[in-house]
């Protein structure tokens, strides 16, 4: 559907049901370069079970217009005006790489309205290799490349998808090729300079999941470790889910796993 | 950050698509033999109709062994993913009938195979689908073509049997400037030789039939999507930017921008004209493909040597294979199919009708018959085989005269191919001599 945000229009999918704000809404913040799509099976999962799901595509992103918003503060404030124009006042807030530190200073900026919050594939701070921030600004098609590398197990790049029939490396290639000129750069400069992760998550209260690929290159397990430490005030401490066998790309990797672990967490906590 | 590498098409051909089987660690590819697949629980069962997870349903939808082979044509291709199908015909019917319905028009080169032919000339309009046939060498004529209902560009990458180079950057730049994408049949050059998607094509189709099983034994198609085409931003493709009461209401582009096509493909056509693929039969095009690579390498050397063994006969008026500087397409060849013009090759014989079926039926090697494509090299006369439909204006048009004989090059020792030809030519010159 589509939500003016801060009078710019945006899409947001909904999991293939209609939205009715007077369920439980879990809002999905997609990763650098990336639109709503990477989140289709967990979206659809979510919404078959009794959740609303709000899937935007950040500004710039896939069909939602604006530019992009240069700063992880600047797209949490977005998240929160995009609660406002969908009429939500209690969300979940889900977010993927780039899209977790979004929904956790998201989480951190508005206590009140944000009930839970599931961090996928997340480390804080999230410096971006020189090499990679370089790419993206002058030869796009490298950073694609790099990514692919980087966010898919060598399983995933060779052999079988969970998807029949379809290259996940391939389809992620295109995804990203879809974003206009500046969207990657701007992204991977917005992780990059965000310094307030550790902090905001000192101001978590509610409970929190943090869903990490058991191969994660680009957000690997040893490197969550001060993030998770940072939750301290979440209660009885932040839930850490390794995804068996996936990589930092674990929705389209594992995406049974990945959509039964966030359904598992928003249903039982 | 180490620079990305990414596979090169051996080891690709040899492990796309496939993992070592999560039940026994089988190595080779499993035949899944099973037309259904039972559902862990009642639950999982609804979430694989509403696909909210993957996975196999029913063989006529998917089929984890054709996943194989469709995930790896795919990686070949440099596509999103792909579709099996029971042959190259369900291919081209499939991305046909995902992109438009009645009253849809579709721009193709003339010079293709006969099949295709016919499904577009004779069978298409009965249900509304029209086509315009055009010179693909001619871009002017494919911009004349078009029409507001105009939906699909379509060419061979090496128009069969006249060995036509479709000038892929430039017929995909009309079509896409008509904001309709461009589909290429590969069949005849494997992604080995050329990757359609590369060069601007949106959707690729292959006779599975042919080179990539190599084995002769199996028939089958294969659909990929390049997943480039923006539909949304085209505005011709409601199927695919509207919401599909077929399919939970499903808009299958707002779902999915990248995969649209391949989405509403498997979710309609698959499902409901049910051109399926065998299990078996993706089976055997797999093992053939494992060796695609070898086996193209060595079909362009010896097609090379025959070709221009047949170039030096004097009872050989002309040989069209796009690898000798004597085809008007040598250049573009040069360009667009670098390491080989595939093994597809036409001549023509002096002596017209006569000397064309003495010659066939001097040889020994050679088989007879109407196939491209197999390891064993094939010979047809298409003035009387799978040409015998058209008129003789149109056999020009498509680049085919009465003495036109088109061979296969296949695999054996290229001695043991050149004295079957020579053979052969020997019984058309006892024709010629009367
Ligand atoms: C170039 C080309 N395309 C398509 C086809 C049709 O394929 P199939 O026979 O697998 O239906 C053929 C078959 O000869 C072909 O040569």
């Amino acid at each position: 559907m589509e939500l003016s945000v801060n009078d710019t229009p945006a899409y947001v999918y909904t999991g293939g049901r209609p939205f009715d704000r007077r369920q439980a809404v879990v809002v999905l913040v997609h990763g650098a370069g990336h639109d709503h799509s990477v989140w289709n099976y967990q979206a659809r999962q979510l919404a078959h079970h009794g959740f609303s799901v709000l899937a935007p595509d950040l500004p710039g992103h896939g069909r939602s217009q604006g530019a992009p918003l240069p700063t992880i503060e600047a797209l949490a404030d977005w998240i929160e005006s995009l609660l406002d124009a969908a009429g939500v006042v209690h969300a979940a807030l889900a977010g993927h790489s780039m899209g977790s530190l979004v929904a956790l200073q998201a989480a951190a900026q508005a206590p009140a309205r944000i009930t839970k919050l599931i961090l996928l594939g997340s480390v804080a701070p999230m410096p971006v290799a020189p090499p990679l921030l370089e790419a993206a600004a002058r030869t796009r098609d490298s950073a694609h490349a790099m990514i692919n590398q980087w966010s898919y197990t060598p399983a995933s790049q060779l052999g079988a998808s969970p998807v029949p029939g379809v290259s996940l490396t391939g389809l992620n290639l295109r995804l990203m090729e879809r974003q206009r000129d500046g969207v990657l750069a701007n992204d991977l400069a917005a992780c990059n300079a965000y310094q307030g992760g550790l902090e905001a998550a000192g101001r978590i209260r509610v409970p929190c999941a943090m869903l990490c690929g058991e191969r994660d290159q680009m957000t690997p397990r040893k490197a969550v470790k001060p993030l998770q430490e940072a939750l301290a005030n979440v209660p009885g401490g932040a839930r850490m889910i390794v995804i068996k066998g996936a990589g930092h790309a674990m929705m389209a990797e594992a995406p049974d796993a990945v959509g039964d672990a966030m359904r598992g967490f928003l249903t039982t906590t | 950050m180490t620079q990305p590498r990414t596979f090169g098409p051996e080891t690709l051909a040899l492990h796309a698509g496939q993992s070592p089987d999560p039940a026994f660690g089988a190595r080779a590819a499993p035949i899944y033999f099973t037309t259904s697949y039972v559902f862990p629980d009642a639950d999982h069962a609804a979430a694989l109709f509403n696909l909210e997870r993957p996975g196999h349903v029913y063989t006529r939808i998917s089929n984890p062994t054709n996943a194989m082979l469709e995930e790896r044509i795919a990686a070949l291709e440099g596509g999103i993913g792909a579709i099996a199908v029971a042959s190259g015909q369900a291919a081209l019917h499939l991305a046909i009938t995902t992109l438009m319905g009645a009253g849809g028009h579709i721009v193709a080169s003339h010079a293709l195979y006969g099949g295709s032919h016919n499904l577009l000339a004779y069978t298409l309009p009965r249900f509304g689908i029209t086509t315009t046939f055009v010179d693909p060498r001619n871009p002017d004529a494919w911009r004349a073509a078009v029409r507001p209902e105009t939906r699909l560009f379509f060419g061979e990458s090496l128009g069969n049997p006249g060995l036509d180079v479709l000038d892929i950057p430039a017929i995909a730049g009309i079509a896409h400037a008509h904001r309709v994408p461009l589909l290429v049949d590969a069949t005849l050059v494997t992604p080995c030789l050329q990757r359609p998607l590369a060069l601007g094509a949106d959707l690729v189709l292959h006779s599975a039939t042919k080179f990539l099983g190599g084995h002769g034994v199996a028939v089958g198609g294969l659909l990929v999507d390049g997943g480039r085409f923006d539909w949304e931003a085209s505005g011709l493709f409601p199927t695919l930017t509207e919401p599909y009461d077929g399919f939970h209401g499903m808009d299958f582009a707002e779902e999915s921008p990248v995969a649209a096509f391949l989405l509403r493909a498997r979710r309609e056509g698959l499902r409901d004209f049910g051109a399926c693929l065998s299990p078996m039969n993706a089976f055997q095009i797999l093992q053939g493909m494992e060796t695609l690579p070898l086996r193209m390498r060595a079909h362009v050397a010896n097609a090379r040597a025959v070709a221009e063994h047949l170039a030096a006969h004097p009872l050989v008026a002309h040989v069209a294979w796009p690898g000798l500087a004597s085809h008007p397409d040598h250049a573009l060849a040069a360009r667009l199919l670098p390491d080989g013009a595939g093994s597809v090759l036409s001549f023509e014989l002096q002596g017209g009708r006569a000397a064309g079926r003495a010659f066939i039926e001097g040889l020994r090697v050679f088989s007879h018959l109407a196939n491209v494509g197999d390891a064993k090299s094939l010979v047809i006369h298409p003035a009387s085989t799978t040409h015998f439909r058209m008129s003789a204006q149109d056999l020009a048009a498509a680049g085919i005269g009465e003495g036109t004989v088109r061979l296969s090059v296949g695999l054996e020792s290229v001695d043991d191919l050149i004295e079957d030809l020579n053979r052969g030519l020997y019984a058309a010159s006892r024709v010629v001599q009367g």
